[in-house]
């Protein structure tokens, strides 16, 4: 018997493709039956909506008709030359650079604060009151983002018009600085950048958060014994054992920041603010689209927006790329 | 360039991709069929006679899309809907008000199975002028040849003011009803003005004059929705036309080349651009949108506001209670002796009604309109909305609100004097968000008056230039 086995293991797999044992008999069919459905309305939903915007791109469609016209890759040669979609298209790469950096940033800083930024008498701990502050900080999150630009379009609102922001800077002495801010092109574009990094930041606090307080009090106890300081910990001991988690949400909220559509449609309006300066490609294509009727032109710069947010990605998980640190 | 079938129906595309669970790569006209193919209805049509001259048929149900934003769609139901029922009984009447026309009908006529009528407006506007071009509206020629509702011996086209059957005239052809007629200029409260003894200037170097002095009593001379400061234009081309004549505005609408370089324009910028830097425009004016530099001159905050005679209605949760008479003036003349009266305004017939080239029932479309333009149906518009239409005689016997007395009355003073400009149907883009962002710029201070008028220019050209774009003339 056991000679039988050991010889029936030494002999080469067969290729599955002849008959093969009981088991893999019907297995091929088995697997397609169980993946046809989901793969099928993957195809159906995800996939093809992208490949007709492919090539609605390239067609001249209105939106309003039957037919439309093939033009190759005309839409794409009069986007390089549309002053408006290289504003747009500015402001994206901005908000890409910006935005996370800014959000990571903050939201490090607020988690060590809330985890790791005491040190008490049973050793490393919150700051006090971080219960209260893990809990305000998640605020915006549940808000929509709807809400978010109608509220901070009166916060930013000129003072004739009630502004809340303006009204402050009144009270405390500094109506010098007062300006209807999301009437100059100088500001309004950044204070949209502003209002995405507080409507952010409450998750990744929330996110880090959680990769902190799965980091062992030992490592730290350690650390405080060979006498570290608070930015020491922070950078030898923190930094790297949260890194994939960092890693992650940079990619995700890069990829969230390229939308921004909402946000600038409330605060800024449909022709992309003061001087069309606060214009992002969301808004764009919304506008060839939805004002214009040109649905070619918007696929166009949805493809473009597709690209952008693929490579984004990929460069970004590149970038990040860490070594790994193992905790056992 | 290759012109793509349209034969794909949604069904075939589905059936194919279920059936082999993946798709074909772009580049064969396979894919197409998903979202950019249409189909088609049947239409019906009934017999013509003298109590039905449009050929209704009388048996078919009619759909009616209203816009529901500030006009609401009571004067639907209450009003027209009930006209069209008690004419033809047997006819089934199937309302929709929405307030995101694109939203709910841009599909359906895709698919070639649009309403019977659409009242087409609002945010979600489909412009006109692309409907137009992708044949997507019907003739409306049998309608203003028609008799009138009233006397069978006038057509329709003679109870309506000419100025509306032009406005929705693309080329040759009638295709919209413009059922409204706005007046456009300056809005002022009269006790205010009354308590103060100011009298509303009729020339530019009146409205400077009033200026200082209403500064002087701690109010702001003016306001303007600074974020759609596209209200703006509307001051600009009317004075710049009073002072040079119409064809200042012909040109612009022909796109004439340096049409907007016009010395009138020039003069007319500068005036508007002066209140600017002589500090008689409310403190963060460029920040406000509409509802708040409007709600800011109801407050009593600014004394002049550009705006249509919508404005009453629009505002009448902001208004106060008392110390408030809403009062209408012309834009003031920059000089003593323009081409044009003093008392010339602007007059646009608006708020668009369609009948879709692919409806079932066109005939029951037009029948609808009919029913509109009739003095029953126009004096409950106004009635119902407070707002003039472009019936001739509807409103008068009306008790009106007073902006829309005090509108009318100038609007009689002005006799034929009264202008108006197509370039914002036309093309809807160029004005909007276009030269909307340059007003902004120019009133803001951020540009001076040449460079304004160079971006003007500017937009005119991309216009001129775009090939995919059909152009009317005048």
């Amino acid at each position: 018997m056991s000679t039988d086995v050991s010889i029936r293991n030494s002999v080469p797999r067969r290729p599955t493709s002849k008959a093969g044992p009981a088991l893999q008999h019907g297995k091929v069919r088995f697997v397609v039956a169980f993946l046809a459905l989901p793969v099928g309305l993957y195809a159906l939903f995800v996939l093809s909506p992208y490949v007709q915007a492919i090539y609605i791109s390239m067609t001249d469609w209105t939106g309003l008709t039957g037919d439309q016209t093939f033009l190759g890759l005309d839409n794409y040669v009069r986007l390089a030359g549309d002053g408006q979609f290289l504003i747009a298209l500015r402001n994206n790469g901005i908000l890409l650079v910006v935005v996370p950096a800014l959000t990571v940033l903050l939201g490090l800083f607020f988690a060590s604060m809330l985890n790791v930024g005491r040190r008490g008498r049973s050793g490393i701990e919150g700051v006090r009151g971080s219960k209260v502050y893990r809990v305000v900080y998640f605020f915006p999150m549940v808000l929509s983002v709807s809400i978010v630009g109608v509220l901070f379009k009166y916060v930013f609102a000129p003072t004739e018009a009630g502004g809340v922001f303006n009204g402050i800077l009144r009270g405390i002495g500094l109506e010098s600085l007062t300006a209807p801010w999301l009437g100059d092109p100088a500001f309004a574009f950044w204070i949209v950048v502003l209002v995405m990094v507080w409507s952010f930041v409450g998750f990744y606090v929330v996110l880090f958060s959680a990769a902190m307080q799965s980091i062992p009090k030992e490592i730290y106890e350690a650390a405080l014994l060979d006498g570290a300081t608070r930015f020491h910990t922070f950078r030898h001991v923190t930094m790297p054992l949260v890194w994939d988690t960092v890693q992650v949400g940079w990619v995700y909220m890069a990829i969230q920041a390229m939308d921004a559509f909402a946000l600038v449609h409330i605060m800024l309006g449909i022709g992309g603010g003061p001087s069309r300066d606060g214009d992002v490609l969301g808004l764009a294509l919304y506008r060839s689209a939805f004002n214009d009727y040109r649905f070619g032109y918007a696929s166009a710069i949805g493809v473009v927006l597709l690209l952008l947010t693929l490579v984004v990605s990929a460069v970004f998980l590149r970038a990040a790329r860490r070594e790994r640190v193992e905790l056992s | 360039m290759t012109k793509i079938p349209s034969g794909w129906s949604r069904r075939n595309f589905l059936r194919g991709a279920l059936a082999t669970g993946t798709l074909v790569l772009p580049g064969s006209s396979v894919l197409i069929g998903c979202a950019t193919s249409g189909g088609g209805q049947e239409q019906t049509e009934g017999k013509v006679s003298d109590d039905n001259p449009l050929a209704v048929p009388v048996d078919q149900p009619i759909e009616i899309y209203i816009f529901k934003g500030g006009f609401g769609d009571d004067y639907a139901t209450q009003i027209h809907e009930p006209m069209y029922k008690k004419r033809y009984p047997k006819a089934e009447i199937k309302h929709k008000a929405e307030v995101d026309i694109a939203g709910a009908l841009q599909s359906r006529f895709v698919a070639g199975n649009p309403p019977d009528f659409v009242n087409d407006s609002g945010d979600g506007v489909i412009p006109l002028g692309q409907l137009v071009d992708d044949k997507q509206l019907y003739d409306l020629t049998d309608l203003l040849d028609a008799p009138s509702w009233d006397d069978p011996n006038v057509k329709v086209r003679d109870t309506m003011i000419p100025a509306a059957i032009e406005e929705g005239t693309f080329g040759q052809t009638p295709y919209v009803l413009n059922m409204a007629m706005t007046i456009y200029g300056l809005w002022y409260n009269k006790t205010l003005f009354d308590k103060n003894s100011w009298a509303p200037p009729t020339t530019w170097a009146e409205m400077t004059e009033l200026c200082k002095e209403i500064k002087a009593a701690g109010i702001a001379p003016w306001t303007y929705p600074g974020v759609h400061a596209r209200y703006m234009t509307w001051p600009l081309l009317t004075m710049a036309a009073k002072l040079a004549g119409e064809q200042v505005l012909i040109d612009i609408d022909n796109l004439k080349e340096n049409a907007w370089k016009h010395e009138a324009l020039k003069e007319s910028a500068a005036a508007l651009a002066g209140l600017k830097t002589s500090g008689y425009i409310l403190e963060g004016t460029e920040g406000m949108d509409h509802i708040q530099a409007q709600g800011a001159w109801s407050a009593g905050k600014a004394a002049f506001v550009p705006c249509g005679s919508w404005l009453e209605s629009e505002q009448s949760d902001a208004t106060p209670k008392e110390g408030f008479e809403f009062a209408y003036l012309p834009e003031p003349a920059l000089s003593e002796d323009g081409a044009l009266p003093k008392e010339t305004l602007r007059a646009a017939p608006g708020e668009p009604y369609i009948v879709p080239a692919a409806a079932k029932n066109p005939r029951g479309g037009l029948e609808y309109m009919r029913i509109m333009l009739s003095k029953e149906g126009a004096q409950g518009f106004t009635k119902e909305l407070s707002s003039l239409t472009v019936v001739k005689g509807a409103a008068d016997g009306l008790e009106l609100s007073p902006g829309l007395v005090s509108a009318q009355e100038a609007l009689g003073k002005a006799d034929d004097n009264v202008i108006n400009w197509r370039y914002q149907t036309w093309y809807a883009t160029m004005w909007n968000p276009g030269i909307n962002a340059h007003m902004g710029d120019l009133l803001a201070g951020r540009t001076k008056v040449d460079e304004f008028l160079d971006a003007c220019e500017g937009e005119a050209k991309k216009v001129r230039d775009d090939d995919s774009i059909t152009k009317y003339e005048r």
